[in-house]
């Protein structure tokens, strides 16, 4: 019996992955209306939904509800979010399970662990839904795309630069504060870091150690102040994730090692704005989260329309961003991250 | 109304009717709940639940409490996690391993109940933090997932010809093991006696350490299989593996009639509070009710079961007493 | 079982366990400087003026949260809806400067402690009139307040900019912080011991039945323990958006754990009647510097957790161990 349903999960998957273009005939049907907007043949009607790690999150606040909504009215869908006010996996797949029942055309989910709720999506595409990954991602068995905020390499690359720039000529000891230990965007951004740091222009800094703050605000204000306390010549922390930058900013702000200790990664600018005015920040980065939403609304709208399967190569229009290619691995990227300083942030409000 | 009261012979008869009422209500207002599917999502769901239900309300109504349950869990899952990566391949063995560790975990909570005489709030408040803290230690924030995905699906397989998963078959049956025990036997009697009064209890003949010790036993090694459950079913053990879900069972075995206090309650009032939480949740969810939303109604019926059967029993107090100041011939002595 | 005893008895019986309390909390006080001297061995910036401030700032919010808590468990109940009652003033207090920037700042001190008072004699209210456990209450509206909070805010953040330079500075100030924190305990300890409404609370948590009847209005004393529990909370709520000023729904969360834990490490007796505010305080200040020594000791930080259960395993043991040594006393020297 386990034999025959892992075989009928196969099946499916081939389907999905394979064979999508003859089951999709209705789609590619121009809808009479049109969207004006994008003047792609994106069917009007779609139920798309959004399903981010937690409800309650600030950041996906503003790429859901700024972001995914807006692409999804261009076109003229149903745009919803729904999601757990804790970010478990288990309660993230009874939310999969809710929106297959509703006969949701696209699933765009921000994945609380990479396998857990493979089980759980897989079942809502048999179910004819379209699941596209945003954010953080699934196995990539599991889904028809991954919209990529910004590649390991752009955000390494920038990372790197942005604290060798910040520390200054003679370098010294440099941490990572991160997120959780098994987040799979991280440990690849922290990956690439340390390929990064082999380069010669960067001999002078040295990575001393990696500590987690779980995404947690206190938790990573405490290690923030725990690396402090452990290592007394770092000179630079590195933390590329929203939560971890602010808490390690406040705390900077705050102690005597302001202005001493050097501190970059990815922030959001109404969090960092005031941390780069008092200069306890001279400079983080990210990419923009509305439009990583918007992006996930138009690739999963062209899959669920059938304009494209999720192979390597296509190309779809997403609305004001313009065309994206699908890379390897049904991957999309957003696109390299952008640089805040004190010189623009005010120009942003998310 | 008085008579709607007076009708209800107990709390679990409230319960009962309010999981018809929420079936019935949901199948014809909220597309969708009327179909097999749902019910094979609310079971998938509710299995760990009632899993660690079934020996929780044998505890409770003894008068002790185990908050540990879902530290237990998580544990186990970790502890599966690792033997795995350290190249324990059979899934017997595996499973073995884990009942193992439970009744183990659960026979340390019984010890420093039974065997050094403290509460077992304080106990279990402890091992919540030590079970759970042993998970991250052997796991850390790793999670294990390259199970043979053939486990995932045996563990989620749907009873030939239905939609519901065969472990439901599992869960009925341990509750009729656990009903029998409780309701048919000296045992069951004995528990209650333990709840009501201790001192009574030793004279009806059972050993109330003795007793205790081996129902923490079997709480943890259920918990242990829930454990087992949520790995297959989620193929990943993480160190955080049902974290809070402690106080999903306490509120269902709550609602279903059981006393914090011990001496009341029965097992059916719980398993129907479990499936009522369970259709509840999924219902709303269904409807597009918010998560935030449904917290606060979470909230709300733990407070209802307990406020609801103290209101239940004063009102019918309320009653009895007038009844008997209506009738003019029998002496009251104020 | 006192009101037996003789005076004299009852005299020995107070020098006694005053004796052993005394004992009791100079086993924290020892733990505490092992662990402060053996951290400051290995890692000598352990006790650096920054260490020092970061470890007050950091124990402040849970020693205000763990005296409220104390008052509670002496009564022989529990409020596990601290940590949301935090949650909820914490996000007001960022809101009410957000509507009003200019306010100052004692006005918001003071409107997150009325929220927390309101969330307590929601909790006292029900409990008291009802008579119902609150255990189960205030797991009900644990759920509640946080759901509330988590609709409330709905996805939106307050960040440090939002509120004054002043406010966020008292929050990161050794001495303002730490005032808050004594003055606190220094008014608890200083009511529980010498006021008589405060002696009724241990009254009350040794044997409710017997405080009733001896003319306690043990309603009325409850009730407010739960107001003092939640005005401390809302306190610390405020405290928590002054020293983390970036806050969302999720502020808190979980926080209820450490603060029974804390209770519990420093001798209040989960069962009521005996404990003081400065032993809770000490544990949590115990518990705070667990958490910062770990990092600074290199060891991992997984195993925070289990060492705080292990902790709260121990704590409950020593207290037995010390109940019985005092009855064997008294009755040797009957």
């Amino acid at each position: 019996m386990a034999a025959r349903s892992a075989l009928a999960i196969l099946a499916a998957l081939s389907l999905a992955i394979g064979g999508c273009a003859s089951q999709e005939q209705p789609a590619t049907q121009p809808s009479p209306g049109g969207s004006a907007t994008s003047g792609t043949t994106i069917k009007e009607g779609l139920k798309i939904a959004f399903l981010p790690k937690q409800v309650n999150n600030p950041y996906f606040d503003t790429s859901d509800n700024k972001g995914g909504k807006p692409a999804v009215e261009e076109f003229k869908g149903a745009y919803s979010q729904t999601g757990p006010s804790e970010a478990s996996p288990s309660a993230q797949v009874s939310y999969i399970n809710t929106l297959s029942q509703q006969g949701t055309d696209v699933i765009v989910v921000s994945a609380n662990d990479k396998d857990a709720i493979c089980g759980a999506l897989t079942e809502a595409r048999q179910a004819g839904a379209k699941v596209v990954t945003y954010d953080s991602d699934t196995n990539p068995t599991c889904r028809d795309l991954f919209i990529n905020q910004a590649s390991a390499e752009g955000i390494a690359a920038s990372q790197i630069k942005l604290i060798s720039d910040a520390v200054g000529p003679d370098g010294g000891e440099i941490a990572i504060l991160s997120a959780t230990a098994n987040a799979t965007n991280q440990n690849a951004w922290i990956e690439m870091m340390k390929t990064e740091l082999g380069k010669p222009e960067y001999a002078k800094l040295k990575l001393v150690t990696t500590v987690y703050g779980d995404d947690d605000d206190q938790k990573s204000f405490q290690e923030a102040q725990g690396l402090l306390a452990s290592y007394p010549n770092l000179k630079g922390i590195i933390s590329p994730t929203t939560v971890g930058v602010a808490a390690a900013a406040r705390y900077l702000s705050g102690s005597e090692y302001k202005g001493k200790v050097q501190l970059t990664g990815l922030g959001t600018p109404n969090q960092m704005r005031a941390y780069v005015k008092d200069d306890t920040v001279k400079s983080f980065a990210l990419w923009n989260p509305a439009d990583l939403g918007y992006l996930a609304a138009y690739a999963g709208a062209a899959l669920a329309s059938g304009l494209i399967t999720g192979k390597e190569g296509e190309t779809f229009t997403a609305g004001k961003l313009g065309e994206y290619t699908v890379g390897k691995d049904g991957t999309v990227l957003l696109g390299d991250p952008f640089v805040f300083d004190k010189g623009n942030i005010d120009t942003f409000d998310f | 109304m008085r008579g709607v009261v007076r009708g209800l012979s107990s709390w679990e008869a409230v319960v009962v009717i309010a999981l018809v009422v929420v079936v019935a209500v949901g199948a014809l207002a909220i597309e969708g709940v009327a179909s097999p599917r749902f019910w094979r999502f609310v079971s998938l769901e509710v299995i760990p639940i009632a899993l660690i239900a079934l020996p929780m309300t044998l505890v409770i109504i003894t008068g002790e409490i185990d908050l540990s349950v879902a530290s237990v869990l998580g544990l186990t899952c970790a502890t599966m996690g690792q033997l795995w990566v350290w190249g324990v391949t059979s899934l017997p063995l595996l499973i073995a391993a884990a009942l193992l560790l439970g009744a183990l975990l659960g026979a340390v909570n019984g010890l420093f109940v039974t065997g050094f005489g403290l509460p077992s709030l304080a106990v279990t408040i402890g091992t919540l933090a030590l079970y759970r803290g042993l998970a991250y230690v052997i796991l850390g924030d790793r999670a294990v997932a390259d199970y043979p995905p053939e486990w995932a699906s045996a563990a989620i397989a749907p009873i030939p010809g239905l939609t519901i998963p065969w472990m439901i078959i599992v869960v009925a049956v341990l509750a009729a093991g656990f009903g029998v025990v409780l309701h048919a036997t000296p045992i069951g009697r004995g528990l209650y006696a333990m709840g009501n009064n201790a001192e009574a209890a030793r004279f009806t003949g059972i050993s109330v350490r003795r007793t205790t010790f081996w129902l923490f036993v079997a709480t943890g090694a259920m918990s242990a299989l829930a454990g087992v459950f949520w790995t297959l079913r989620y193929a990943s053990a993480r160190a955080d593996n049902g974290n809070g879900l402690e106080l999903a069972v306490i509120a269902a075995v709550l609602l279903g009639g059981v006393s914090i206090f011990g001496g009341r309650g029965r097992l059916a009032g719980v398993l129907a509070a479990v499936l009522l939480l369970g259709t509840l949740r999924n219902a709303l969810q269904l409807a597009d009710v918010p998560a935030n939303t449904l917290t606060i109604i979470t909230g709300s019926l733990l407070i209802v079961s307990v406020v609801g059967p103290n209101v239940v029993v004063k009102l019918r107090a309320r009653k009895d007493r007038s009844w008997q100041r209506g009738v003019p011939w029998r002496f009251s002595p104020r | 079982m006192t009101t037996t005893l003789a005076r004299s008895a009852s005299r020995r019986l107070r020098q006694e366990s005053s004796r052993l309390f005394v004992i009791r909390e100079l086993g924290i006080v020892a733990a505490l400087t092992l662990l402060v001297v053996v951290t400051t061995i290995v890692n000598p910036r352990f006790l650096t003026s920054q260490g020092i401030k970061d470890l007050l700032l950091g124990s402040t919010i849970l020693a205000i949260l763990a005296v409220g808590q104390t008052v509670v468990v002496i009564t022989r109940n529990v409020d596990l809806s601290a940590g949301s009652v935090l949650g909820l003033s914490a996000f007001a207090t960022g809101s009410l400067f957000v509507a009003a920037p200019g306010l100052p700042i004692p006005v918001a001190v003071v409107a997150g402690v009325l929220l927390g008072a309101a969330c307590g004699a929601v909790n006292g209210g029900l409990i008291a009139a009802v008579q119902v456990p609150s255990l189960v209450v205030t797991l009900g509206t644990l759920y509640v307040f946080r759901g509330i909070d988590y609709t409330w805010a709905s996805g939106r953040q307050i960040n440090a900019a939002d509120m004054p330079g002043a406010f966020l500075s008292m929050g990161n100030t050794t001495p303002v912080m730490t005032m808050f924190a004594i003055v606190v305990l220094v008014a608890a300890g200083y009511y529980l011991r010498a006021f008589r409404s405060g002696r009724e609370l241990y009254a009350i948590g040794s044997h409710p039945d017997a405080a009733r009847l001896a003319g306690i209005p043990v309603g009325r004393r409850v009730l407010a323990a739960f107001v003092v529990s939640g005005a401390l909370a809302g306190l610390a709520g405020v405290l928590y958006a002054a020293r983390f000023g970036t806050l969302d729904a999720n502020a808190g969360t979980g926080l209820e754990l450490n603060v029974v834990a804390a209770v519990v490490v420093g001798g209040v007796a989960i069962f009521g009647g005996s404990g003081s505010v400065y032993g809770a305080a000490i544990g949590a200040l115990l518990l705070t510097t667990i958490g910062s020594a770990l990092p600074a000791l290199g060891v991992s930080p997984f195993w925070q957790r289990a060492s705080v259960g292990a902790l709260i395993l121990a704590a409950i043991g020593l207290d037995r161990a010390l109940a019985v040594r005092l009855a064997r006393t008294l009755r040797s020297g009957r």
